[in-house]
């Protein structure tokens, strides 16, 4: 097959590229420039897109011996990522945004380019397989569940899963980076990168503050009792427990957790632990990455965070929500997160968090 | 396999002549500031490439000073005629828009660092410098200006300036022009055109890479950037490398198949006017180089473009610089009344010394289809 291979600069899209050349294919390595205006260097293990990573991957290319462009993907990131990313804080949810980089960018843009230019398909490093079953092409974890990436891979369509190549999901990272070694890559020990890439200190609620401006409003108790002020309601998270700075304590001493986010009143609702618990969750938008699920109830699993745990659940879709109900309670669930459903180790659908009970 | 090279104004092949004479000097000792057997020995076949290179630019001998590269010839001038004016209260760089980068980022650099007040004369939509703008500046602030620095010709269009013009209205305001472009490929002579430094390289006229001069009007001072053994003329100090000065000077005895060139350009431009008719060419009306195209095909990414022609076996560029590999819409084009979206789906095609009718045939038969398959990357 024709194929473009995202290289980011980094070790594990390095070795996919190379794997993908071994196993025959004609690979052209496509380094995505996402920030308009990149910096320098990558400082540590955050941000990525620096003029050093583009220096990193071309390298890697000439090493593997294939053909290597920069695509400016900068403004569509921004539009559909970054911008995204913004407009769900502001209304109260917590988004992923590798998530939403997988559905516009890298399986979107680049796949549809791609495409358009005659290649067959996309190969990125993602720790992730795919199977040719009965139901046509499916999407699974990798063999290395700690670095499993099938989570922000789940907004891929059946299409779009068509066209992806993800050489390293039968191999742990231990191992990518020792092949790395042996094909004389340079990148072999770059460390990982952590993160949201766009927010390259690493200060999320700074970078959201920077932005969305920090107007404060008030904290309030279960009971609607105002007890504290914060600056900004998006900078908190729905199970918070630390950074809440109030002064008045809980007649029984228990701690507090951010239970709810109002962006439209600006409030933050506080509460005991016991209040998080919730035990079905409904997604809206929701993406079928293999045949549609359908009203009559099955039995999977739910995950809420990309290295988060599979719950145990029973799913179903309603006709315009996917939803999962829980065998265990689950604390703490934003509205925004993805829910991911898997059968084993297939996945299955993905939707976003749009009610909990 | 094909491997269709037609990318000249980026870098264009050393010529044998050069090759066999930086072979050649690359196994003699001795550098060319030492005074002994071997140190004479280097001088003279240097100094016998600089009056090469001075006959063909067309300056004497003592003009001539060697740098590392066109870009530090650029900014020796224009940061040495800046400061000499400054010196004497001046302040004003003038410079075109179209400027190539080592011209642009020196005189934003004098800009940031310098406190030096920056004006760029604009071009009209054929990529010619507006003269009555420059006329109008220098008549009401020609005693403020340190340095007119215009282009001798354009890298991205091949469009020529009117430098004598240029150097008419400046009368007694230094005047440098960038003529790494022109350098071989167009009649120039230094003296006749009247300016006071003029920038060369060698790797453009099938000379080495790593070596350039600057042209510097005879006892014309001005402050160094690189200070040390002060080996020319006090303005460039380095250890002079024969090798490489002895092969710009064999580059600059060939002469250049201009008509040649010219006839390629010719039929490429009416090959692609035939095949893409929607697309047009920059700069089509202005006297030219031979050997530079500037092509927009409307509905296209031209980094796409480079793709689909790197994978059909063809090397040409969007002509204009990148950062990280990240392309920017040309300034060039810009200037000359484009959009950013018409800008970006713009290749620039240069033919050379080598380049051939075959070339030619074969860019025009893997046209059609890259740019079918770039506007459909693009919907």
């Amino acid at each position: 097959m024709k194929l473009i291979a995202a290289m980011s600069g980094g070790v594990d899209s390095a070795v996919a590229a190379a794997r993908a050349v071994d196993a025959g294919h004609e690979v052209i390595g496509v380094h995505l420039a996402l920030a308009a205006n990149p910096q320098k260097y990558r400082s540590g293990a955050r941000g990525c897109c620096t003029i050093e990573d583009s220096h990193d991957a071309r390298r890697a290319a000439d090493v593997i011996g294939i053909p290597f462009y920069i695509w400016d993907m900068a403004e569509e990131f921004h539009d559909g990522v970054v911008e995204d990313f913004l407009a769900e804080y502001s209304a109260g949810r917590t988004p992923n945004p590798c998530l939403r980089c997988n559905e516009k960018i890298k399986f979107a843009a680049v796949l549809d380019r791609a495409r358009a230019m005659g290649f067959d398909g996309v190969v990125t490093g993602h720790y992730a397989r795919t199977q040719i079953s009965e139901s046509g092409k499916t999407l699974h974890r990798a063999v290395d569940h700690s670095k499993d990436q099938s989570y922000v891979l789940s907004v891929l369509t059946v299409e779009q899963i068509q066209g992806a190549i993800f050489p390293l999901g039968d191999t742990t990272k231990v191992e990518i980076r020792a092949e790395a070694e042996r094909r004389g890559l340079a990148v072999a020990q770059k460390p990982d990168s952590h993160d949201i890439c766009f927010v390259p200190s690493g200060d999320n609620a700074g970078w959201l503050r920077d932005r969305l401006g920090s107007e404060v409003g008030p904290i309030v108790d279960q009971f609607g009792n105002k007890i504290g002020e914060h600056k900004g309601a998006y900078t908190y998270t729905i199970g918070q427990r630390k950074g809440l700075g109030l002064t008045v304590p809980t007649s029984d001493g228990s701690p507090r957790f951010v239970l709810k986010i109002e962006p439209v009143s600006n409030t933050v609702v506080v509460g005991p632990r016991e209040d998080l618990a919730i035990s079905t969750m409904r997604g809206e938008r929701p993406v079928w990455c293999g045949p549609a699920v359908s009203s009559e109830k099955k039995r999977g699993f739910v995950q809420v965070r990309a290295h988060g745990s599979a719950l145990e659940c029973t799913y179903y879709f309603d006709g315009t929500l996917l939803v999962a109900e829980l065998d265990e309670p689950l604390l703490g669930l934003a509205t925004g997160q993805a829910m991911v459903i898997y059968d084993g180790d297939r996945v299955v659908a993905s939707a976003t968090v749009c009610e909990t009970q | 396999m094909p491997s269709i090279y037609v990318d000249h104004a980026a870098t264009t092949p050393m010529s044998p002549a050069a090759i066999s004479a930086i072979s050649q000097q690359m196994t003699q000792l001795g550098n060319p500031s030492s005074l002994h057997t071997h140190g004479r020995a280097a001088r003279k076949v240097l100094e016998d490439a600089r009056e090469i290179i001075a006959r063909t630019i067309d300056c004497i001998p003592s003009e001539v000073i060697f740098t590392a590269s066109g870009t530090e010839a650029n900014n020796i001038a224009l940061k040495g005629l800046f400061w000499n004016g400054k010196k004497n209260g001046k302040n004003l760089v003038v410079i075109s828009a179209i400027e190539h980068h080592a011209i642009l980022d020196p005189a934003h650099w004098l800009e940031t660092h310098e406190g030096a007040e920056l004006v760029q004369i604009p071009v009209n939509s054929d990529g010619v410098i507006d003269l009555h703008l420059l006329k109008e500046i220098v008549s009401q602030r020609g005693s403020e200006i340190c340095v007119i620095s215009i282009m001798h010709s354009n890298n991205e269009t091949g469009v020529l300036q009117p430098i004598d013009e240029v150097v008419r209205i400046a009368g007694d305001i230094p005047v440098h022009t960038d003529a790494v472009q022109s350098f071989m490929k167009t009649e120039i002579s230094y003296k006749k055109l009247g300016v006071t430094a003029m920038t060369l390289s060698a790797h453009k006229i099938g000379g080495p890479l790593g070596i350039g001069a600057l042209i510097l009007r005879r006892a014309f001072e001005i402050p160094a950037l690189l200070h040390g053994g002060g080996q020319e003329r006090e303005i460039r100090s380095g250890t002079l490398n024969a090798p490489s000065v002895v092969a710009f000077a064999a580059a600059a005895s060939q002469s250049f198949p201009k008509e040649n060139v010219l006839l390629l350009r010719d039929s490429f431009i009416s090959g692609v006017k035939k095949v893409i008719p929607d697309a047009y060419i920059n700069g089509e009306k202005s006297s030219r180089l031979p050997g530079i195209v500037n092509v927009t095909f409307p509905g296209t990414q031209s980094d796409t473009l480079l793709l689909l022609l790197d994978a059909a076996h063809v090397s040409a560029s969007t002509g204009s610089a990148c950062s990280a590999g990240v392309h920017e819409a040309s300034h060039v084009l810009l200037g000359m009344g484009h959009s950013e979206q018409s800008a970006q789906s713009s290749l620039r095609f240069s033919f050379g010394s080598t380049s051939t009718q075959a070339d030619v045939d074969y860019v025009l038969s893997v046209l059609p289809d890259v740019i079918s398959r770039g506007r459909a990357a693009n919907k």
